[in-house]
């Protein structure tokens, strides 16, 4: 049995790195610090379904080949493709991302990683306004005003609050843990009494009305000394639950609601008696909290990102942001998913020039999202090969999207089978990163942070950047015995 | 194979050859005394210019700010795109070009080693990923460290040894050169939205001011027997009437103990020497600058010259580029760090009929032709904030000809010509003065042995550029003259011919250089020191330091420190 201390949690972007985990006999034996989400990923590795020699499909059934066949067949399929496309990236380590980048070149293929169904707006609307940021850390030690917007951290990033924000002591900020533990408790007991309800033990009662405009009221606990946290979302989330102020906004109508923050923020008055169907008055108090505070932030996410206007929601909340650094000292920041998006988008904009929908058909890096994002191309039908690593597009790209995907030949590289792979031609199985391969991961406010190998992969399992530099090495020697023969 | 360099014009000013017919003899990697002809690859140099391979002492190639203006920046990239090639791999330029394309471009003017200037200490794994993707060139890069809470807090108690102790571990774990100090105090205030005005500021919090900084470390730099002297960027950089906060800083640090030597290096001196109320009385402060510095010894410079162009301006002073910020309206990134520093990125077109940017081009000239001694003195467009490195072969035609700079000069902003005493000065820089402020000098600031020069023993980086200096006189033809330093007929590094007449021949790797620090203590991280990383950073101490998995090629020096 043996402890290994400081590991990074290779699950979502907060990239917890405190993990202590036990090993025994090969296994992760307990993981300690680590939410469910990581535990389950530090356990998934000893999971008895896992793939451990590649699959190729024959006669329309998959079945069992080596890697070097597997390889080999990769290589023809992306060696012969005119325009394939190499796509997901983000749940696997940079170093691998490199290779990725240079193999994606080497093939003239368009190169895009998951970005593009999640934060592609935020992205492009960085690139048209710019974005005040900074680290984690930062808000640690000096926000005092916490805005979460469209998103929903206790469950998408658990451990969010406890190490960043609103539950962390910082050097000129402390924890507001014991405050919202009363509410967590309380928040847990509604929910236990609904549990109960539904299971028929307790008598059912009223059904809890949808909120009313009434429940936006500011209560004077924006006006209270210390740290401040704010929830906007169209429906009450687990983090609305324990926020000082929850601000309910109606679906689609962010957009509005930012321009009428930022109005008020420019000290214009609003000639109307609601926005967004929120009281001027009401946002008047929250923009009064927002123009006092020492530090504010915003975290968003895909509520923001991926609901109506998208693009417009992103470009008018990072200007709400400059015109508030004007008063006082404003961040905001994406709250990214997979736990290396933030390296993909890294590693293909230092190589390549750009952060994501690179096509290098033409031979040099063009990027024209709408165009050259991989959902466009397959739409348009234009692709025929594809290679997926470490990511499931099957199950979140548009059904057309699919169709074209699945009529050309695929790769699909991945540690687990999943709706891709079961659809793929060649499967190859890797090594879980971050677990059984070490590597690198950037974390959602672009700081590095090294994974670690705690386990053996299964043997003979490869990881990612070994197979795709077999894939390389194997493509160029194609390509160069095709030039002899010409 | 040896290499043999027959009869080219030598320029070595740390030599002091100046333009002798010669050879230069090479094998392996390392300049010798000689080699056997008939066993050798020559090079006929008979009519070129040999010079040591290009150093460049402050020049932002790689990094966490350095990405992410490429990342805002996709209309500077469409304009500018380079396609694969057998040998060398696609990317982009213009102003801030992707990692392949800034080695190859660097390599094609004769640069072999370049430094990057600018690295918050928690991101230091993202630069050196970089540099391991920058082919072509030796680097190294210097962490921000004037801002560091550590450094505060350990100057504020007045204990600098301890400081000193601090400021080697982290010069080791990050793999760094140099100390670098941006906008001192001026960052740690940013954190709530404020600034120092002044190097007598107090620094909110901290009960210090950015003269206790700037000595503190000048004076842990001697302590720590470092081969570069603390690499400045000074406060109130870009405001109009700064000049006299940099006379300030210099003055403050004389009393550092020098030995006739530098004990600091205030870079893009261009951006520190305005004078003026504001931005309508404008005008140059640089007479003032360069008579500070030909007066006394302890200070170098590197101009940080304006090109005109549209450019990306970013540093680790977050409060200036909100200036810009405010002055332009353009997009602008601020990205600061927990417990370091702070940073901005704003695009920026510099343009000659804008009175301001034609006075700054005035400025970054004025300063590099009247500080005396091109010892003092080099090159640089601190890229790309005052315009890509690319440029630098222009700017070399305007100080080695007065005909050059007038021929820009006529198309300034009329105003700006009125306020510009650049039309009196007459000097020009000879080959070997360009020598010099290009290479010798730079590598001598930084101490870099091997580098800079063509004696026995250097690193065998050589560039080679088709002019003769018998036919043609530089300060006349200055087009000639630019284009043969616009693409070298050969660059040499590390006894490898990598370009040729404009064209990458072949790829090739550079080391990383970076300093292992031989304190007399070992440096003891204290269990106390552990649980304060806790406290002030997010991530865990074990997983901050930078290990040899993220050097490609290291090249560590040992350094024998007093503490
Ligand atoms: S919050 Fe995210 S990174 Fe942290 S332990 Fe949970 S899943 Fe892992
Ligand atoms: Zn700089």
């Amino acid at each position: 049995m043996s402890k290994i201390n400081s590991v990074t949690c290779p699950v979502c972007g907060c990239l917890c790195d405190d993990i202590e985990l036990t090993i025994a006999d090969g296994i992760v034996a307990q993981v300690k610090n680590g939410c469910a989400m990581c535990e389950a990923k530090f356990f998934s590795h000893s999971n008895e379904h896992r793939l451990k020699t590649p699959l190729i499909r024959k006669d329309g059934k998959l079945v069992p080949t080596t890697y070097t066949v597997a390889v080999r067949k990769s290589a023809e399929i992306l060696a012969k493709a005119n325009y394939p496309i190499l796509y997901g990236w983000s749940s696997t380590d940079s170093e691998a991302q490199r290779v990725g980048v240079e193999l994606a070149e080497e093939v003239g293929g368009v190169l895009d990683n998951t970005a593009v169904v999640c934060h592609g707006p935020s992205i492009l609307s960085v690139q048209e306004v710019g974005i005040p940021t900074c680290t984690l850390g930062q808000i640690r030690h000096r926000a005092d005003l916490l805005i979460y917007w469209g998103c929903n951290p206790w469950s998408a990033h658990p451990r969010h609050l406890e190490r960043y924000t609103a539950f962390t002591d910082g050097r000129f900020e402390n924890s507001e843990w014991m405050s919202y533990l009363n509410k967590v408790k309380a928040a847990a007991g509604r929910k236990k009494i609904k549990s109960l309800e539904r299971k028929g033990i307790l008598k059912h009662r009223r059904e809890r009305e949808i909120p009313t405009v009434s429940d936006n009221k500011p209560t004077e606990i924006l006006d209270k000394k210390g740290r401040k946290l704010i929830v906007v979302d169209v429906r009450k989330s687990m983090t609305a639950e324990i926020a000082d102020y929850f601000l309910q906004v109606k679906p689609g109508k962010d957009y509005e609601l930012i321009q009428g923050i930022r109005a008020l923020v420019r000290d214009q008055e609003l000639d109307v008696e609601e926005v967004a169907g929120v009281p001027v008055e009401y946002l008047q108090q929250l923009v009064d909290a927002m123009i006092s505070c020492d530090f504010g932030v915003i975290f968003f996410g895909m509520g923001l990102t991926q609901s109506p206007s998208k693009f417009r929601n992103i470009d008018v909340a990072i200007s709400l942001i400059r015109d508030l650094n004007m008063r006082t000292k404003f961040a905001i920041m994406p709250m990214r998913g997979h736990f290396n998006v933030t390296g993909a988008n890294t590693v293909f904009t230092w190589q390549s020039g750009y952060p994501y929908a690179v096509d290098f058909s033409l031979g040099y890096p063009r990027y024209n999202p709408g165009e050259t994002t991989v959902v466009d191309v397959l739409l348009r039908q234009e692709s025929d090969a594809g290679l997926v690593i470490a990511s499931d597009p099957v199950s979140n790209f548009p059904r057309k999207a699919v169709e074209h995907l699945v009529k050309n030949p695929l790769i699909v590289i991945d540690p687990h089978m999943n709706a891709t792979s079961l659809v793929g031609d060649i499967i190859i199985p890797s090594s879980i990163v971050g677990v059984e391969k070490e590597g690198t991961a950037y974390r959602m406010d672009h700081v590095p942070l090294p994974l670690k190998k705690v386990v053996d992969p299964p043997k003979g399992v490869l990881s990612d950047e070994e197979i795709l530099n077999r894939i390389l090495k194997e493509v160029r020697k194609i390509k160069s015995n095709r030039l002899e023969a010409a | 194979m040896d290499l043999l360099i027959k009869n080219g014009f030598v320029y070595d000013p740390i030599n002091g050859i100046n333009g002798e017919r010669m050879d230069i003899a090479i094998r392996n990697n390392k300049i010798v005394e000689s080699v056997i002809e008939k066993n050798s690859k020559i090079i006929d140099a008979t009519g070129l210019t040999v010079f040591p391979g290009g150093v460049d002492i402050h020049t932002h190639i790689a990094g966490s700010e350095v990405n992410t203006g490429r990342l805002v920046r996709p209309e500077d990239h469409e304009k500018d795109f380079v396609r694969k090639t057998s040998v060398t791999r696609s990317g982009v330029g213009y102003s801030i070009p992707s990692t392949f394309t800034t080695g190859y471009r660097y390599s094609l003017m004769g640069y072999t080693t370049v430094m990057n200037p600018s690295m918050a200490a928690l991101e230091a794994k993202h630069t050196h990923e970089e540099l391991n993707d920058i082919p072509m060139l030796d680097k190294a890069t210097y962490p921000l460290l004037g801002d560091w809470w550590l450094v505060l807090e350990t100057i504020q108690k007045g204990d600098l040894e301890e400081c000193a102790r601090y400021v080697a571990w982290m010069l080791e774990i990050t793999k760094g050169y140099a100390i670098k100090i941006v906008n001192p105090g001026g960052l740690e205030s940013w954190g709530f939205g404020r600034n120092v005005h002044s190097i007598d500021d107090q620094i909110p919090n901290f009960g210090i001011t950015p003269r206790d900084i700037m000595c503190g470390l000048a004076k842990v730099n001697k302590m720590l027997n470092l081969p570069h002297t603390i690499h400045l960027h000074t406060n109130n950089l870009g405001v109009p009437g700064n000049y006299e906060t940099t006379l300030d800083t210099m003055k403050c640090l004389e009393s550092i103990p020098s030995n006739g030597k530098p004990v600091v290096h205030i870079t893009h001196l261009q951006f520190s020497s305005f004078a003026g109320e504001d931005w309508g009385s404008f005008r140059s402060g640089a007479a003032e600058i360069a008579g500070y510095i030909n007066n006394h010894d302890h200070v170098s410079c590197d101009m940080g010259q304006i090109i005109f162009t549209d450019t990306t301006t970013m540093t680790a002073d977050g409060p200036f580029e909100y200036t810009l910020y405010q002055l332009s309206g353009h997009k602008w990134v601020n990205s600061d760090v927990e417990t370091e520093t702070s940073g901005g990125i704003i695009p920026f077109h510099y343009k000659r009929k804008n009175p301001v940017n034609a006075i700054q081009w005035s400025i970054g000239l004025e300063l590099a032709l009247l500080i005396k001694n091109p010892w003092k003195v080099f090159m640089t467009t601190d890229h790309p904030n005052a315009g890509p490195f690319t440029a630098y072969p222009k700017i070399l035609a305007w100080l080695a000809s007065k005909k050059a700079r007038m021929a820009t000069f006529k198309r300034l902003h009329k105003k700006a010509q009125k306020k510009s005493i650049l039309p009196s000065i007459d000097r020009e820089l000879s080959l070997y003065d360009i020598a010099i402020v290009t290479r010798a000098g730079q590598a001598k600031a930084l101490n870099l042995k091997e580098k800079g020069h063509l004696g026995v023993g250097a690193d065998a980086d050589v560039a080679i550029f088709d002019l003769n200096p018998e036919k043609v006189d530089i300060a006349n033809k200055f087009r000639t003259f630019r284009r043969a330093f616009t693409n070298t007929a050969y660059t040499i590094k590390g006894g490898k011919i990598l370009a040729k007449d404009g064209e990458i021949l072949q790829q090739a790797e550079g080391k990383t250089i970076w300093l292992d620090m031989q304190t007399k203590k070992e440096i003891e991280i204290s269990e106390e020191i552990k649980k304060k990383f806790r406290e002030y950073w997010t991530v865990e101490y074990e997983n901050y330091p930078v290990s040899e998995h993220y050097i490609k090629n290291s090249s560590p020096i040992k350094i024998k420190a007093d503490v």
